[in-house]
């Protein structure tokens, strides 16, 4: 017993000068790739932003802006409606988040705690269709929408939300799994309806799946390119996206205006991305294993 | 107590009835609705006229561009799916490491994730400009000419390609939640027993990862048959129709020609196929994926 203790204590101590090469060379390899492939093209994109336009074209190439040029962020600013863009693109992540927060957290705990039958073939049927391609339904849903007179409005773009998504409802779900039942019990045996349960127990307890249908929503809504160039024709109702895509049109080569207001578009999403960050990468990690 | 499960039943129905609704309006029905459409004639202002199985014969028989959509998209599938399985569990196997700071290398590697649509196109644009782009112009200094990137035929779709491969952290960070899940004393009983790096990598690490990889490949490969907005904004399918993605096929079918009949049949065969991809992938997991519990009883 004392030998064998002491031989796998000998055999993991002789690795430990490999184990010190392994991470110098992990730490090496991992700056590298960061740099390179994350580093570059973002840093290709804030560089030319700030540039004027002869040093986007510039012979020997020009890498640092010289003058910094913040002018190019009110050109964009003023050349296209991109703060309404915004605005635009901001109002339907925020209902589509409200929309799929009730939708996904109801539904979730309805799959995660009640009893009734075919509950589990439902829920089977909600699986499969994760694995639906969207192309198959992409055009009589269009369809119906334009037959209910909603093509050129938001709706399309926001109803949806409201019935859930197949997804997140398996997040809540799982999520809520993994509360003891207890708690519920307790509630019930005070009185406590299933709602309340739901509204006063459950969910106050839900915070990172919340947090997680909340940033993906948004980054989903945001980034949605598709969606509005099927739904939206008004100038004036053009998401961000749609706009930038203008933006590419309009300036032709500008190459300088244009990154300023792709920049403009990112930000958001960076910002949230790194005040969230912990909840994300843990939460969709999370859904991987157990899927 | 009867009469409790039965409201319980009855709360549970109206519990998910939202997404049982949605289901059936945004789902359910406009499958059988595109399904039926197929057999159509639709330029979407007149009524729709019954046509049988011409829509799909006129596809399977003449339809150049349905076999050039095929191809192309085929081809990125192939390219794609390879690369990002190796390199997503590669990058997952150095970010599994304990390091000083590797929470920032993971956040760092996650970000192309949370960037995508016309922006990060438009990035890559101006990235790979042929003659302004910051890749050639660094190429150009190590004294390499650099490809036409997009613009090049032979270049475009590998391209398109790489630009996927820029977000294979996403895919690094499930397989690295796989890792994880593996017990660090399979690897010490392992070493104890003389096992080297290489060893532990290919009979415990890849072993135990194959339920997440498989999770990870039918996930990509759906995703994968989906490229739509990089076409549209960069290529518009060019040149010479090598990025003539198959999505992009669709929408132009659908919605600037309005040939809404012959789009449905072409939406159901690109189904069809992505669903006996996704089945082939879920057969051939007995084969491959190793599930711990099996053993364990």
């Amino acid at each position: 017993m004392a030998q064998s203790a002491y031989r796998r204590l000998y055999v993991l101590s002789s690795r430990t000068w490999r184990d010190r090469a392994v991470k110098g060379v992990t730490f090496a390899l991992l700056s590298l790739f960061a740099g390179i492939v994350v580093g570059v093209p973002v840093g290709w994109v804030v560089l030319t932003a700030f540039k004027e336009r002869l040093q986007i074209f510039a012979w020997p190439p020009v890498y640092w802006p010289n003058p910094i040029r913040w002018q190019n962020f009110a050109e964009v600013l003023q050349k296209i409606p991109f703060m309404r863009f915004a605005a635009n693109s901001l109002f339907l992540s925020v209902t589509n988040i409200i929309g799929r927060l009730f939708s996904c957290s109801i539904v979730g705990y309805s799959f995660a705690r009640l009893r009734f039958p075919g509950r589990n073939a439902l829920f089977m049927l909600l699986l499969s269709t994760l694995m639906l391609p969207g192309q198959v339904t992409l055009i009589p849903t269009f369809v119906v929408f334009q037959r209910l007179g909603w093509v050129g409005t938001y709706l399309p773009l926001i109803v949806p939300a409201f019935f859930g998504h197949a997804f997140f409802i398996f997040l809540m779900r799982q999520y809520i799994m993994t509360i003891p039942s207890d708690l519920d019990e307790a509630a019930r045996i005070d009185g406590a309806s299933t709602w309340s349960v739901f509204a006063r127990v459950i969910l106050p307890l839900c915070t990172p799946p919340m947090v997680l249908i909340t940033v993906l929503t948004f980054l989903g809504t945001w980034n949605d390119f598709m969606g509005p160039l099927l739904y939206l024709s008004e100038y004036d109702s053009y998401t961000i996206q749609l706009g930038l895509n203008m933006l590419r049109g309009r300036f032709n080569i500008q190459w300088n205006l244009i990154m300023a207001g792709s920049l403009m578009a990112m930000l958001p999403c960076v910002l949230i991305f790194f005040l969230t960050q912990k909840y994300l990468i843990g939460g969709i990690a999370g859904v991987g294993i157990k899927g | 107590m009867n009469r409790l499960r039965r409201r319980e039943a009855i709360e549970g129905y109206i519990g998910i009835s939202p997404w049982l609704a949605g289901f059936l309006v945004f789902t359910a029905g406009p499958l059988v609705a595109s399904f039926v459409l197929s057999f159509t004639d639709w330029q979407i202002t007149v009524a729709p006229r019954w046509v049988g199985l011409s829509n799909y014969v006129r596809i399977f028989a003449d339809d150049a561009e349905f076999y050039a959509a095929l191809k192309v998209t085929f081809t990125y599938v192939a390219m794609f799916l390879p690369l990002d399985l190796t390199m997503g569990i590669g990058l997952s196997l150095l970010l599994n490491q304990k390091i000083p700071g590797i929470k920032v290398f993971r956040t760092v590697f996650y970000l192309p994730v949370v960037l995508s649509g016309v922006s990060v196109s438009l990035m890559w644009m101006w990235v790979l400009n042929p003659d302004w782009g910051l890749a050639n112009t660094l190429l150009g200094s190590l004294g390499i000419q650099g490809p036409g990137w997009y613009w090049d035929p032979d270049w475009a779709l590998p391209s398109v390609v790489l630009m996927g491969l820029w977000r294979v952290g996403g895919s690094a960070i499930i397989y690295l939640a796989g890792l994880q899940n593996i017990s660090p004393q399979l690897y010490e009983a392992a070493t104890i027993d003389g096992a080297g790096i290489w060893t532990r990598l290919w009979n415990i690490t890849l072993p135990l990862l194959t339920p997440t990889i498989f999770f990870q490949l039918v996930m990509e490969l759906i995703d994968a048959f989906q490229v739509f907005t990089a076409v549209y904004v960069i290529t518009g399918g060019g040149p010479l129709h090598r990025t003539f993605f198959y999505m992009y096929y669709l929408y132009r079918t659908a919605f600037q020609d309005f040939d809404m009949g012959y789009a449905s049949a072409l939406a159901w065969i690109i189904g069809v196929i992505i669903m006996l991809f996704t089945a082939l992938v879920f057969k051939s997991s007995a084969l491959w994926v190793y599930y711990e519990s099996e053993v364990q009883g």
